[in-house]
């Protein structure tokens, strides 16, 4: 079974040091751990493995080192920076397990944009060599780019004509919207397997900065500066010190998987994963010192670590689980004033990274292709933050109790839900609902019992509680019956509306287009062209059209 | 500028009717002096020096000698003779009739190809450009010299076929072959290998020796090429090349030559002796040897390689003397392939030959050292002397491929990294022993006479006699 439990003390292929507001992630990967036994790491080139750790200190960053302000990624080898995703890792691959890996892989590439956006963690990507495929995605994904100029390294994202894919982890997208290239200009990058020097990679704007050999080292210690003083607008005085992000508990049964917080029962027969969020069961803090010296253990930091994982090893372990029900468990209120303190210390940096948090990984459960049912039944909590998975639903039930109007359950709205944790379409999970752009807050704190909740929009059915056993049980296998690819189709469809933002684009045309290519003869065939990468031999292309 | 195209540039590729050609090579040429100017042998640009020019490719145009400063000296573009009939001879488009233009799918790594190999032919000229204020002989420095020039118009050739096949892309990268410099922090070489200072003369032999051996094993597996006027190109380079190494081998021999006639007025063979006599010891000799054979290996890249796998296939680039294989398509055909296992153990891995290239690339190249060193050996045999000269295992001291970084012994066996450390200054040069061989190499400009360290040539060059001025200062 995969995990992404990692420590920088357990490193394979990066080290992470700090500077003051500085700090650096060097990638030096080692060849010889790869994550999956069956291909070597050669040329800085990474995996799934390579990428969880990754993640891992991104997130660190972010909870542990708040007095970081510059992210310097860069590679510990010679003269090659990163030669991207391992291509035999790519072609021994099932379908499933490449979609996952990019998906993973896009989620990091996004957080790192997201940090520099809501954290003031800005980043530089130090090009210290060839820098190809995946490696220059990465290097997208950052603030900044500096580019070695020895005259020999080059940039390249050579996936079309070396590997008949896409530079799927973002790139098609960011050189367009993010680095503003000129289209046919990035069709001919596109095209060219042996990429462009640093002269015309500055020339045509695929990186900031260009640098000699010599000089390299002093470029990039001044542009980090500046950028750490660009991020520092978000900076307290003193510096904080940061919380430690302590291991997970996790303990896994035959079929559950249980955290303080969060428990995930596993029904692999009917291949429905039903995951229970529990409310905070004592009263949690609501000053700033007292959630800081709670740390990792502070309610709403706890139960997103733990969701987040939760989805991840559903994700990465447990394909034929097709069918994710959400429910809470506990009292309402208590969420609503872990919201109201969130709200209140918005500002305060681990507030502002737990929302953060937050917001990925609602993000995370939008895109992680299952189908997603929240059941809103007795003694939920479904409440402001926790709301929130019911509106990331594909559908909702609510329990209606005509005989018992007092016990019914109740949703509520806080204002977290009105602009905390956008989509990323950009848009609200409340505004994504009724396909508008925003929503004015309303009813915030009240109460929606099942007729009310029905009437605003905010779920689906409203079973009472003589038709409701069956309507779930029905429910829940007439969909685990349906085809998952068309599933997975049609809700990523409905889920994200109106606008698109070039994350939306990102998992929505380029991610679902290289997700095709995946699966084309001219790619993963018998002679397709990742198969036959490394051997020599070159492809045998099925020359039409689709 | 206008140039008159048969006599400034001697060449069969018919330069005079092609504009194209024209044009770009005006361009170039003047950067090209310019760099020979800034970056060839430096001072020596007013001496005349007796040198072969390549005036055609039949036996009588390949060596055409004079006295020429070397500013002067006219680099020609050569191919040999083609075969309207050739057919690839490898590769998964064996029997296809040979390319006359690039292919665009092959565009790029064809280019690349080209590229690497054009970029050592300058960058050996600048390893060298110091050396002839040191030289031990004049015989000798004429040596270097004819070297120099005939890298340079290497340079030439590979320049011509960027210009003449590879279009917008070809022209820039032909720039790009002079802007790198050896050595250059900020604008080195392409492999690490050209970057190093070729400082003695000792190393400059052994670098003629086993690095350009390298160079030679590259041409001919070039010369292979599905790409025809790569392959003519390729076809021509080598004779030169030739000579390069038969200036390695007999300026070792002589090196040993002398070493034996020291020991013998000496009556020892204790290697401090010779060294105070002036000579270059044996261990010492051995020591620049495993040096400069381990760092010529790490040159044929990795024992796995997908690109040696894909230039195979594609035809891009096959093995030396193709011919004498029965196969040559190489499918579905295993390599066993010894690798370091964890835990000092050595294993065998089975990989698809295509991917073995490289390996097999270095194999035959070892094989041709070896010829060296039984001649040398029978040297030291005839001498009476016991001590041997040997090659090191191909494991030991590398820097690229399964066995980088591995402590080995020149044996070949695997040891502790401590006993590594350790006994490194028994095997490879000690900063010792290269200050004594730099305290040896001082410029001896007599006609006829020789260094203290090494040992009159048996002959002249083009049957004139040793004393000769081969270069008037």
């Amino acid at each position: 079974m995969v995990t992404f439990d990692t420590h920088p003390d357990r490193y394979a292929h990066w080290r992470m040091s700090i500077d003051g507001a500085v700090a650096t992630l060097l990638l030096d990967v080692d060849e010889d751990r790869p994550l999956v036994p069956g291909y070597k790491l050669k040329l800085n080139s990474y995996d799934l493995g390579v990428d969880i750790e990754l993640a891992d200190a991104l997130q660190r960053l972010r909870f542990e080192h708040p007095e970081v302000h510059c992210l310097v990624i860069t590679s510990g080898k010679d003269r090659m920076f990163c030669s991207g995703a391992n291509i035999y890792m790519l072609g021994a691959s099932s379908h499933a397990w490449k979609v996952n890996f990019c998906k993973f892989t896009n989620e990091t590439r996004n957080g790192i944009e997201d940090a520099s956006l809501y954290s003031g963690l800005k980043s530089i990507a130090a090009l210290n060599g060839t820098t190809a495929g995946g490696g220059y995605e990465l290097a997208l994904a950052c603030d900044e780019i500096l580019m070695i100029d020895d005259r020999s390294s080059t940039v390249s994202l050579p996936e079309v004509p070396l590997l008949a894919v896409l530079p799927g982890t973002g790139g098609l997208t960011r050189l367009t919207d993010k680095r503003r290239l000129r289209r046919d200009l990035a069709d001919v990058f596109c095209t060219t397997i042996e990429g462009v020097r640093a002269d015309r990679a500055k020339a045509w704007g695929l990186v900031d900065v260009i640098s000699t050999p010599s000089t390299f080292g002093d470029t990039l210690a001044r542009r980090a500066n500046d950028l750490a003083a660009a991020g520092a607008h978000l900076s307290e005085d003193p510096p904080p010190r940061g919380i430690v992000l302590t291991p997970l508990r996790r303990t896994h049964g035959e079929d559950a998987i249980a955290y303080p917080n969060l428990e995930v029962a596993l029904d692999r027969a009917a291949r429905v994963a039903t995951f229970t969020l529990r409310a905070p069961a004592s009263p949690t803090p609501d000053s700033v010192d007292a959630i800081t010296a709670q740390g990792a253990d502070w309610w709403p930091l706890a139960l997103a670590r733990e969701f987040d994982d939760a989805m991840l090893l559903l994700r990465t372990n447990e394909l034929d689980i097709g069918t994710w029900v959400m429910r809470t468990a506990g009292d309402p209120a208590a969420v609503l004033a872990v919201d109201a303190t969130l709200a209140t210390h918005a500002g305060h940096w681990l507030v502002r990274e737990t929302i953060g948090l937050w917001r990925r990984t609602l993000s995370r459960l939008d895109v992680s292709a299952r189908s997603v049912f929240a059941l809103i039944d007795r003694g939920s909590c479904f409440a402001g933050t926790l709301l929130e998975l019911a509106l990331a639903a594909d559908r909702s039930y609510m329990l209606a109790l005509p005989d018992e109007r007092a016990a019914e359950p109740a949703i509520a709205l806080s204002a977290q839900n009105f602009g905390a944790y956008p989509m990323c379409n950009g848009r609200t999970r409340l505004a994504n609902r009724f396909a508008v752009d925003t929503l004015a807050p309303d009813r915030i704190g009240t109460m929606l019992r099942s007729d009310a909740a029905r009437e605003a929009g905010l779920v689906t059915f409203t079973p009472d509680d003589i038709d409701w056993d069956d309507e779930i049980r029905l429910a829940l296998e007439e969909r685990a019956s349906l085809s998952p690819d068309a599933l997975s189709g049609m809700e990523a469809s409905l889920r994200f509306t109106g606008p698109e933002t070039m994350h939306a684009r990102i998992f929505g045309r380029l991610a679902a287009w290289q997700n095709w290519v995946f699966q084309r003869p001219n790619a993963v065939g018998k002679d397709g062209a990742l198969k036959l990468f490394g051997s020599g031999s070159r492809a045998k292309f099925d020359w039409e059209r689709v | 500028m206008a140039i008159n195209y048969s006599e400034k540039i001697p060449n069969n590729v018919n330069l005079t009717d092609d504009r194209t050609l024209q044009r770009a090579l005006e361009h170039w040429q003047p950067k090209f002096l310019q760099w020979w100017q800034t970056m060839g042998p430096s001072d020596f640009a007013g001496a005349d020096i007796y040198l072969r020019t390549a005036i055609g490719v039949d036996a009588a145009g390949w060596a055409s000698y004079g006295q020429v400063r070397m500013p002067d000296y006219r680099w020609g573009i050569f191919l040999a003779d083609g075969d309207p009939a050739r057919t690839i001879g490898f590769g998964d488009h064996m029997g296809e009739p040979a390319w006359q233009q690039v292919p665009g799918e092959l565009r790029s790594p064809l280019r690349r190809l080209i590229v690497t190999q054009g970029d050592t032919e300058p960058a050996s000229v600048e390893q060298q450009r110091l050396l002839g204020h040191s030289c031990p002989s004049l015989y000798d420095l004429r040596n270097l010299f004819q070297i120099n020039v005939e890298e340079g118009r290497h340079l030439w050739a590979m320049v011509y076929l960027l210009h003449a096949y590879f279009g917008r892309d070809g022209r820039e990268e032909a720039e790009e072959l002079l802007e790198r410099h050896s050595g250059d922090a900020d604008k080195p070489r392409i492999l690490g290998t050209f970057n190093e200072p070729v400082t003695d003369w000792l190393s400059f032999f052994m670098f003629t020796y086993f690095t350009d051996r390298d160079g030679k094993y590259q041409l001919k597996s070039l010369a292979e090429s599905a790409f025809d006027p790569l392959a003519r190109t390729m076809r021509f380079m080598l004779t030169e090349e030739a000579h390069h190494m038969f200036v390695g081998e007999t300026g070792l021999s002589r090196v040993i030559k002398r070493a034996l006639e020291v020991m013998a007025e000496l009556g020892t063979d204790d290697a401090m002796a010779v060294r105070n006599a002036g000579a270059i010891d044996l261990p010492t000799f051995q020591r620049y040897l495993n040096f400069w054979f381990s760092s010529s290996l790490d040159l044929f890249g990795s024992e796995v390689s997908s690109n040696a796998a894909s230039s195979f296939a594609t035809g891009l680039k096959g093995r030396p003397d193709e011919a004498q294989y029965d196969d040559h398509r190489c499918l579905d055909v295993a390599f066993e392939l010894a690798q370091p296992d964890p835990g000092r153990g050595i294993r065998t891995e089975s990989i698809p030959l295509r991917n073995a290239m490289n390996e097999v690339l270095r194999t035959s190249y070892v094989r041709d050292c070896e010829l060296g060193l039984k001649r040398w050996n029978r040297q030291l045999e005839r001498a009476g002397t016991g001590q041997r000269l040997a090659l090191p295992s191909p494991r030991f001291h590398r820097t690229i491929g399964v066995w980088a970084g591995v402590p080995c012994d020149p044996g070949g066996a695997i040891i502790d990294e401590s006993e590594y450390r350790r006994r490194e200054g028994e095997w490879l040069p000690t900063a010792a022993d290269r200050a004594f061989v730099k305290s040896l190499m001082q410029r001896v400009v007599a006609p006829g006479k020789m260094a203290g360290w090494i040992g009159a040539p048996e002959r002249g060059i083009n049957n004139l006699p040793i004393e000769y001025e081969y270069v008037r200062l």
